[in-house]
């Protein structure tokens, strides 16, 4: 596993991803930094922020996914959110819906809390920031993954955007970011408004 | 007698439910299999019941209808992620099992048995209770209404008394 320290920076990167997003694109962003990061892309209805829920990116993303098999749907979330609920990438993998694809964006820290560090941290790395050195994308291919991968440079970005934007599904990718001190852009709060802006976009009632 | 138990299913297919979440289960298992079997429902078997209430929502995103299948062990495990249910505010549906309650052999499962209403009354989950076989079908569809047309979260609590105890391979 490579130690050098991380150049990409989250913000321009999510704003590649999602650039273009037309209405064959549903995304969900986990809490914290990556609901930032959608959001600072440009809000639109066919997102969906999470505030909170720690745990539940995947699965919604699975859920919904499975609801809409002629939508793409990207989930976009941390290192820590995934963490805590390793298990869903198994279910995942053993429903392989080839819409989904997920990107975690891993700065090994909780930054929302004050990067602490997460259990992608490296394990000697001092008394107050030591991980376990957790390789999510190893984990998720050891959960029954076909397709996954590790992007540290730049100039591996443009390939990023169009295997989560189009390659058959589930994908998953591992995204190494840089700790960066950033501007809150929040989105509405209100989770059942945030709800119906998306089914009434989608599906055209709420 | 499993007659209760297909009508538990053919309650959740006239409600046009497309996705079953579950953990296996001995008291859902007859369910879990024609779920299975379906042509209309996907079945899903989860790591942990946690990861039924974002499937839910999910679901729901996507204009699909769903159900959670889990036995009162593992309501506990989904208490925080059940918060959901009222910040988007989302029809829900649980079927669930009960153990631990009078009568059960195993002293494991009445911590959670105990606490299951309570805990799901907590989340603000509209709970209703059947331990009469005649009683299921109704039960499970004004479940099902106060769900989907409702707009409601809502757990069946299958009593032990309906289900029968484990026994463990023990006649008394």
């Amino acid at each position: 596993m490579s130690t050098a320290k991380p150049t990409l920076q989250r913000r321009p990167l999510v704003k590649k991803i999602l650039e273009g997003a037309d209405d064959n694109l549903l995304v969900i962003a986990g809490l914290g930094s990556s609901n930032w990061d959608i959001t600072a892309a440009g809000d639109r209805p066919l997102n969906m922020p999470l505030w909170g829920s720690m745990g539940a990116t995947v699965s919604m993303g699975l859920g919904l996914a499975l609801a809409q098999p002629s939508k793409r749907v990207l989930v976009i979330t941390g290192d820590a959110d995934l963490m805590m609920t390793l298990g869903a990438l198994a279910t995942v993998a053993a429903q392989s819906p080839d819409n989904l694809a997920i990107c975690v964006l891993d700065n090994e820290k909780y930054g929302e809390t004050g990067n602490q560090a997460s259990h992608t941290s490296p394990r000697n790395n001092g008394p107050t920031d030591s991980g376990s050195g957790a390789d999510l994308a190893m984990v998720a291919k050891g959960c029954g993954f076909a397709d996954t991968g590790t992007v540290r440079d730049q100039a591996d970005v443009a390939q990023l955007v169009k295997d989560l934007r189009t390659r058959k599904g589930p994908v998953f990718r591992l995204v190494k970011v840089m700790v960066e001190k950033l501007e809150f852009v929040m989105p509405p709060q209100d989770g059942a408004h945030l709800k119906d802006r998306f089914r009434q976009a989608l599906l055209g009632s709420a | 007698m499993t007659e209760w138990r297909d009508q538990i299913f053919e309650v959740l297919q006239d409600h046009d439910i497309k996705q079953v979440y579950h953990v296996p289960d001995a008291g859902h298992a007859r369910v879990i299999e024609l779920c299975q079997k379906s042509n209309s429902i996907r079945t899903l078997a989860l790591t942990t019941e946690e990861e039924g209430i974002p499937l839910a929502a999910g679901a729901w995103l996507g204009g699909q209808r769903s159900a959670l299948l889990m036995q009162s062990s593992g309501v506990g495990n989904t208490i925080n992620l059940m918060g959901m249910t009222k910040t988007l505010r989302f029809p829900f549906l649980t079927l669930i099992t009960m153990r631990g309650e009078p009568g059960e052999f195993n002293s494991w499962q009445y911590p959670m048995g105990q606490g299951t209403p309570k805990v799901l009354e907590a989340m603000g989950v509209l709970v209703m209770s059947v331990d009469k076989a005649e009683d299921v079908k109704q039960t499970v569809d004004h479940a099902a209404r106060s769900a989907f047309n409702g707009g409601q979260a809502v757990a069946v609590l299958l009593r032990q008394k309906l289900i029968g105890i484990k026994n463990f391979g023990k006649s008394k």
